[in-house]
C-alpha cells in the first residue's frame, strides 16, 4: 500500500515538476471538453476549433508577443470529471482562464471551482442558469436556449400559427428548451396544446407524432440533439403529417440532414449563422468571422465547421481580445472581458456587462430552411 | 484479529498522511472522488462479497442519498447535516422492504431484477422534473460546514469523505469476523447447508442488502454536498456497473480490496491518459481478464497466481471428463 | 383523424418495435437453455448487425444483398469468439462470475466498435424505398413489412431447426441434461458454441432490419438487449412463440403507453413489467409453475 501511494506521488510530482518548467513566457489557456462521451457532438468540433484558432494565433506572432499554450482535457460529459479537470487546470497547469466546459451540466459543477480559485470560465454551453444569475467569473458564448426559443415564436407570430405542440428530449439540451418554450409561449400569444417528450435512445416517435396529428396544433417544434429528431423527421414523413415542423438549434449541422434524407426537406430551425455563412449579405458585421472560420475548418480538419465549434472559436477570441487590453493575469482577463462590446463572432455579436455575462441578443439566429439537402435562409 | 487491527491503522496512518504528497495537486481532489468509491465499493462488496448476492442496481442507492440530501436541502432548507442520517435511514428501509421480494431470486434473475430497479430509479431521476430538476441537474446544493468551518477545499472534503470511508471499513472488517460475518459467508458458500444449521438466509441477506444500500445512500449526500451540483447520469446503469468491476478487480469478500479496487479505477485514468481514447475497451477488456484468470481479485490473485497454471490444468481435465 | 385510426397506428409501430425485442429475446433464451446463462452482451450483437453492415456497404462498397449476409456471419463469428475466450474458460464458475465476464465483453465489444467507428449516429438504407403504405388510415413503411417479414421467417426457421434437425434436437437435449446428452454421444461444448453462434446472428439480423428505421450508433445495444431480455422474461424465457408474444406485447404496451399516457416514463414500463413477472411469475406470463428459478 505504502509503495503504491509512494510511487503515486513520485508519478505526480514529476508531472507538476515538467509543467511547470514550461510556463516560462507563455499564456497558458485551459479548454474541458467532451471530445468523448455522450455530447462528443459537442465537445469534438469545439475542442478541434480551439486548437485551430490557437494554432493560428501563434503562428501570427502570439498574443502581445506572448505565445499561446492551450491545455485541453477530456470530460467524458461527466461532471464529476470536468471538475476534476478544472482543479487539473487551475492547480497543476497554473492556466490563466478556461473554456468550456461543453454541456450545462458540467459548466454548473465546474462553477463553485473556478469562482473559488478566482479564474475566469467561458462555458460553452447553452443553459441560461449558467449566467443568470450573473456569476463574477462565469463567461458564456453560447447562445442561450432563450433566444433560439424567441426566435422560433416570433417566426410564428408572423405566420399566425398560435397553437402549438411541442415534442422534447429528455436529456439536458431537451429540458432547458422545454423550460424557455413554456416560459416564453404567453408573451408571444402562443399556447402550447400537447407538451410531450421523449427519450434521448428512442428509436420510434410515431406515437408522440400520432397524438399530436390528432390534436388541434397548428405547428410542432422539436427540440433535440442527433438522432432523435431525424428518427422524429423520418416518422412524420411516414405519417404524412401536414404540419409545419420546427426543430432547435441543436440539428444545424450537414449530419441532420444526412440522418433525416429526404424527410428533413421544408423543415425549418433556429440556427447560428455558421451554416449560411456564404449567403449572408456583405454587409453583416459576423460574415468575415464567420468565413474565416468555415475556410480554417474545412482547411484543417476536411469537415464542415458547425456552430458548435463556434462557440469555442468566440471563446479564444474573446479571451484574446481581453488579454490583449487587458494583460495576462485571471483578475485582469475577467475586467477586461467584462467590458468587451461588438465582439462580432461566429455566434453573434457579443456586448458583455456587469449585468450580462452571455451577451447576445436573439438576433444571434437567424431562420433556415432545409431545401435541396443544404440550407437556405427562410423568410 | 489483532493483526486486522494493525492492518488497519496501518491503512488509516496512510491515507490521512496521503494529502502531505498530494497538496497543490488536483489529485487531491481527485482521491476526494476515489473516497466516495470507496464508501460505495465496500458497501457494494458487503452484499456481493459477503452474501453472494450481485446487485447491479447499487448506482440507484447512492443516486437516492444524492437527490434526498439535495433536494432537502435547497428545495426544503434543511440543514446538510440532517439530511445524511435522514438520507441513510430512508434508503436503507427503502431497500428493507423491496429487498424481502427481489432478494428472493437468485444469480443472473436478481442480476437483471436489480437492474430493472436500478434504471427505473434512473428514470425517475430524469422525469420528475419538478421535484429532481430532471436532467438539467440540481444545483446550488450547500456543503457541509462546522461552525464557520466550510468544507469547500480540496483537503477539508478529502478528510471529511476519507473519515467516512474509514468508517466503512472499519465497519465491513468487523462485520467480516462477527458472528454475522460468518453467517453470510456460509449463505455464500452453500446456502442450504446454512440454511439447515438455523441461519435465517432470507432475513440475513435483506439486512445486509439494507445496511449496503444505506451506506451507498450516505456515500451520495457527501457526493452531492461535495460537488454542489448533482444530475441523473451520475446514477445510471454505467456507474452501477463500474462500482461492481471496483469490487471484482480489487477482491470481492476481502476488506481491502474494495478499497483497492476503488482506488485504482478511480486514479488509473489519470496516469493512462495516453490510452484516453481507449479506456472503455481497456475496462471492459480488464473485467474479462480479471473475473477469468483472478476471479479472487487483486488482494488475493496476486500471490495466487502462481498455482494458476495448475489449477487450469486441472480444470481442463475435469472439462474433459465432462 | 378518428380515435381508431391512432389505436391502430399505435399498434402497428408497437408490433414492430416488439417484433425486434422478440428476435433479441429469442436469442437470449436460446443461449440460456445451452448453458444456463444470460449473455448480457447480447444487445452488442444487435449493435454490430448494423455496424458491421454500414462498415461493408461504405468502406467496401458492397450491394446491400451482399452485405447483410456477410454482416451477419461476421457476427456469429464474433459469437463465437466470445464464447471460445470468456464463456468456455469459466463453465463451472459461480453465476456471478458468469454475468460479470458478459458485461465485461458487452463493454469491450462497445468501446471496439467506438474505437473503429466513431460514436456518430448512422442509418442504413431502406431495403426498398421510403414511401408510406396507408392501412385503414395508419400508415407503414416497407421496411416495417421486411421487420414483420424476415420476423416469421426467422420463427419457423429457428422452430423447424429445434423440432426437426439433429444438431437443434441434440441442442434442446442439451439444454435438458447435459450430462445425459454428453453420455448419448452428443458433443455438448460444440452444442454451446452453435447456440452462441445462432443466438448472435439472430441478434444482428434483428439490428440489420432495424436499422434503417431506428438509426445504429456503437451504443445502441445496451437499451435494445434489455428491452430484448424483458421480453424474453415475459415469454418465460422459451426459445419458441412465447418470448415473441412477449416481444409484441412489451412493444404494444409501449407504443401505447408514449401515445396514451406518457412518453417520459415509457421505458420505465419495460422494467416495471420485468420486476412483476420476476416477482410474480418467474415461469413467464404463459408458462406452467416451475420452481427451479426461485
Amino acid at each position: 500500500m505504502k509503495t503504491l501511494l509512494m510511487i503515486g506521488c513520485s508519478v505526480c510530482l514529476l508531472v507538476c515538476s515538467s509543467t511547470l518548467a514550461l510556463a516560462a513566457g507563455t499564456i497558458k489557456i485551459g479548454a474541458l471538453f467532451s471530445v468523448t462521451g455522450p455530447p462528443a457532438f459537442l465537445g469534438e468540433p469545439e475542442r478541434n476549433t480551439a486548437k485551430m484558432v490557437v494554432d493560428g494565433i501563434n503562428r501570427a506572432g502570439g498574443i502581445r508577443g506572448q505565445k499561446v499554450e492551450l491545455i485541453a482535457y477530456d470530460t467524458v460529459g461527466d461532471p464529476t470529471k470536468a471538475v476534476q479537470m478544472a482543479t487539473r487546470l487551475i492547480k497543476d497547469d497554473h492556466v490563466v482562464a478556461i473554456i468550456g466546459p461543453s454541456t450545462t451540466g458540467e459548466t454548473m459543477a465546474v462553477i463553485p471551482v473556478v469562482e473559488r480559485a478566482h479564474v475566469p470560465l467561458i462555458s460553452c454551453a447553452a443553459g441560461s442558469k449558467i449566467t443568470d444569475p450573473v456569476k463574477h467569473y462565469v463567461f458564456k458564448t453560447a447562445q442561450n436556449d432563450g433566444l433560439a426559443v424567441a426566435k422560433i415564436y416570433d417566426y410564428l407570430q408572423r405566420h399566425r400559427q398560435q397553437r402549438v405542440a411541442i415534442l422534447t428530449v429528455s436529456d439536458g439540451f431537451g429540458a432547458s428548451g422545454r423550460e424557455q418554450l413554456k416560459a416564453l409561449a404567453p408573451r408571444y400569444g402562443i399556447r402550447l396544446v400537447v407538451d410531450d417528450t421523449y427519450g434521448p435512445k428512442d428509436t420510434d416517435m410515431t406515437s408522440q407524432l400520432t397524438r399530436i396529428r390528432a390534436s388541434q396544433a397548428q405547428a410542432l417544434i422539436v427540440w433535440g440533439t442527433n438522432p432523435g429528431p431525424a428518427v422524429i423527421a423520418r416518422n412524420a414523413r411516414q405519417l404524412g403529417f401536414r404540419l409545419p415542423i420546427y426543430m432547435s438549434h441543436g440539428v444545424s449541422s450537414k449530419k441532420f440532414i444526412a440522418l433525416a434524407g429526404s424527410a428533413a426537406e421544408g423543415l425549418k430551425l433556429p440556427s447560428g449563422k455558421v451554416i449560411v455563412a456564404d449567403a449572408l449579405p456583405k454587409k453583416d458585421p459576423q460574415k468575415n468571422a464567420l468565413l474565416a472560420f468555415v475556410k480554417g475548418y474545412q482547411h484543417q480538419y476536411r469537415q464542415e465547421g458547425d456552430h458548435f465549434g463556434g462557440h469555442a472559436w468566440d471563446a479564444v477570441m474573446l479571451l484574446k481580445g481581453a488579454i490583449e487590453r487587458g494583460g495576462a493575469t485571471p483578475a485582469a482577463i475577467r475586467d477586461a472581458l467584462e467590458r468587451t462590446r461588438n465582439f462580432h463572432g461566429i455566434g453573434g455579436t457579443f456586448n458583455y456587462s456587469a449585468a450580462d455575462h452571455a451577451g447576445l441578443t436573439k438576433d444571434a439566429f437567424i431562420m433556415v430552411e432545409v431545401r435541396n439537402r443544404g440550407w437556405v435562409i427562410a423568410n | 484479529m489483532r493483526r486486522g487491527l494493525l492492518n488497519y491503522l496501518l491503512v488509516a496512518v496512510c491515507i490521512l498522511l496521503a494529502p502531505l504528497f498530494f497538496s497543490g495537486s488536483y489529485l487531491l481532489n481527485v482521491l476526494v472522488f476515489a473516497g466516495i468509491n470507496t464508501m460505495l465499493a465496500v458497501a457494494l462488496n458487503l452484499l456481493v462479497g459477503y452474501a453472494g448476492q450481485i446487485s447491479l442496481g447499487h448506482a440507484a442507492f447512492f443516486g437516492l442519498g444524492a437527490y434526498l440530501s439535495g433536494v432537502l436541502t435547497t428545495t426544503y432548507g434543511w440543514d446538510p447535516w440532517l439530511t445524511m442520517p435522514v438520507a441513510a435511514l430512508s434508503v436503507g428501509i427503502l431497500a428493507f422492504i423491496v429487498g424481502f421480494p427481489i432478494l428472493k431470486l437468485k444469480g443472473h434473475y436478481l442480476a437483471m431484477a436489480t437492474l430493472g430497479l436500478g434504471i427505473i430509479v434512473y428514470i425517475v431521476f430524469n422525469e420528475w422534473v419538478d421535484v429532481t430538476g430532471g436532467p438539467s441537474g440540481l444545483s446550488g446544493i450547500p456543503n457541509l460546514h462546522l461552525g464557520t468551518l466550510v468544507f469547500d477545499g480540496d483537503r477539508r472534503n478529502y478528510y471529511l469523505v476519507w473519515s467516512c470511508a474509514l468508517c466503512c471499513m472499519l465497519l465491513s472488517c468487523n462485520l467480516a469476523n462477527s458472528r454475522l460475518g460468518r453467517a453470510f459467508r456460509a449463505i455464500h458458500d452453500a446456502e442450504v447447508a446454512a440454511r439447515v444449521l438455523g441461519v435465517n438466509a432470507r432475513l440475513l441477506k435483506v439486512q445486509v442488502f439494507a445496511l449496503s444500500a444505506a451506506v451507498c445512500a450516505l456515500a451520495g449526500s457527501l457526493y452531492a454536498h461535495v460537488m454542489t451540483f448533482i444530475e441523473p447520469a451520475t446514477f445510471g446503469f454505467n456507474t452501477s456497473v463500474e462500482l461492481l468491476t471496483m469490487v471484482v478487480i480489487g477482491g470481492l469478500g476481502s476488506t481491502y480490496g474494495p478499497f483497492l479496487g476503488a482506488l485504482l479505477l478511480t486514479l488509473l485514468p489519470e496516469f493512462l491518459r495516453v490510452m484516453r481514447d481507449y479506456d472503455i475497451v481497456f475496462y471492459g477488456g480488464m473485467l474479462m481478464v480479471m473475473t477469468i484468470f483472478l476471479p479472487g481479485g487483486l488482494v488475493r490473485g496476486i500471490p495466487g497466481l502462481w498455482h494458476k497454471p495448475l489449477a487450469l490444468r486441472r480444470a481442463k481435465g475435469d472439462a474433459a471428463d465432462a | 383523424m378518428d380515435f381508431g385510426t391512432q389505436l391502430l397506428q399505435y399498434l402497428l409501430s408497437g408490433l414492430s418495435t416488439g417484433a425486434i425485442y422478440a428476435l433479441i429475446g429469442i436469442g437470449f433464451s436460446i443461449v440460456y437453455h445451452a448453458i444456463g446463462i444470460i449473455n448480457f452482451a447480447q444487445g452488442e450483437f444487435v449493435m454490430l448487425g448494423g455496424m458491421v453492415t454500414l462498415f461493408l456497404l461504405q468502406s467496401l462498397h458492397l450491394p446491400l444483398w451482399a452485405a447483410i449476409p456477410l454482416a451477419v456471419l461476421l457476427a456469429s463469428l464474433a459469437g463465437l469468439v466470445f464464447e471460445r475466450l470468456a464463456i468456455r474458460p469459466l463453465r463451472k464458475a459461480p453465476p456471478l462470475s458468469l454475468v460479470i465476464v458478459t458485461i465485461g465483453g458487452s463493454i469491450l465489444i462497445r468501446g471496439l466498435a467506438m474505437v473503429i467507428w466513431g460514436n456518430d449516429t448512422h442509418r442504413l438504407p431502406s431495403f426498398s424505398g421510403d414511401d408510406p403504405i396507408t392501412v385503414a388510415g395508419a400508415t407503414l413503411l416497407p421496411q416495417h413489412l421486411w421487420i414483420f417479414g424476415i420476423t416469421i421467417a426467422l420463427i419457423i426457421l429457428n422452430k423447424w431447426f429445434f423440432s426437426h434437425t439433429i444438431s437443434g434436437k441434440a441442442m434442446r437435449a442439451c439444454s435438458y441434461n447435459p450430462r445425459a446428452a454428453g453420455l448419448v454421444g452428443i458433443d455438448v461444448r460444440r452444442m454451446t458454441m452453435f447456440a452462441f453462434m445462432i443466438s448472435a446472428a439472430m441478434g444482428a439480423l434483428a439490428g440489420i432490419i432495424a436499422a434503417p428505421l431506428t438509426m445504429t450508433s456503437y451504443d445502441v445495444g445496451i437499451m435494445l438487449g434489455l428491452k430484448g431480455f424483458c421480453a424474453a422474461i415475459i415469454g418465460g424465457m422459451s426459445s419458441g412463440l412465447a418470448t415473441v408474444v412477449g416481444g409484441l406485447v412489451l412493444g404494444v404496451l409501449e407504443s401505447l403507453g408514449a401515445g396514451l399516457i406518457s412518453s417520459g416514463y415509457k421505458d420505465a414500463i419495460a422494467f416495471v413489467i420485468l420486476l412483476l413477472i420476476l416477482l410474480l411469475r418467474p415461469q413467464g406470463l404463459f408458462g406452467r409453475p416451475e420452481s427451479e428459478r426461485v
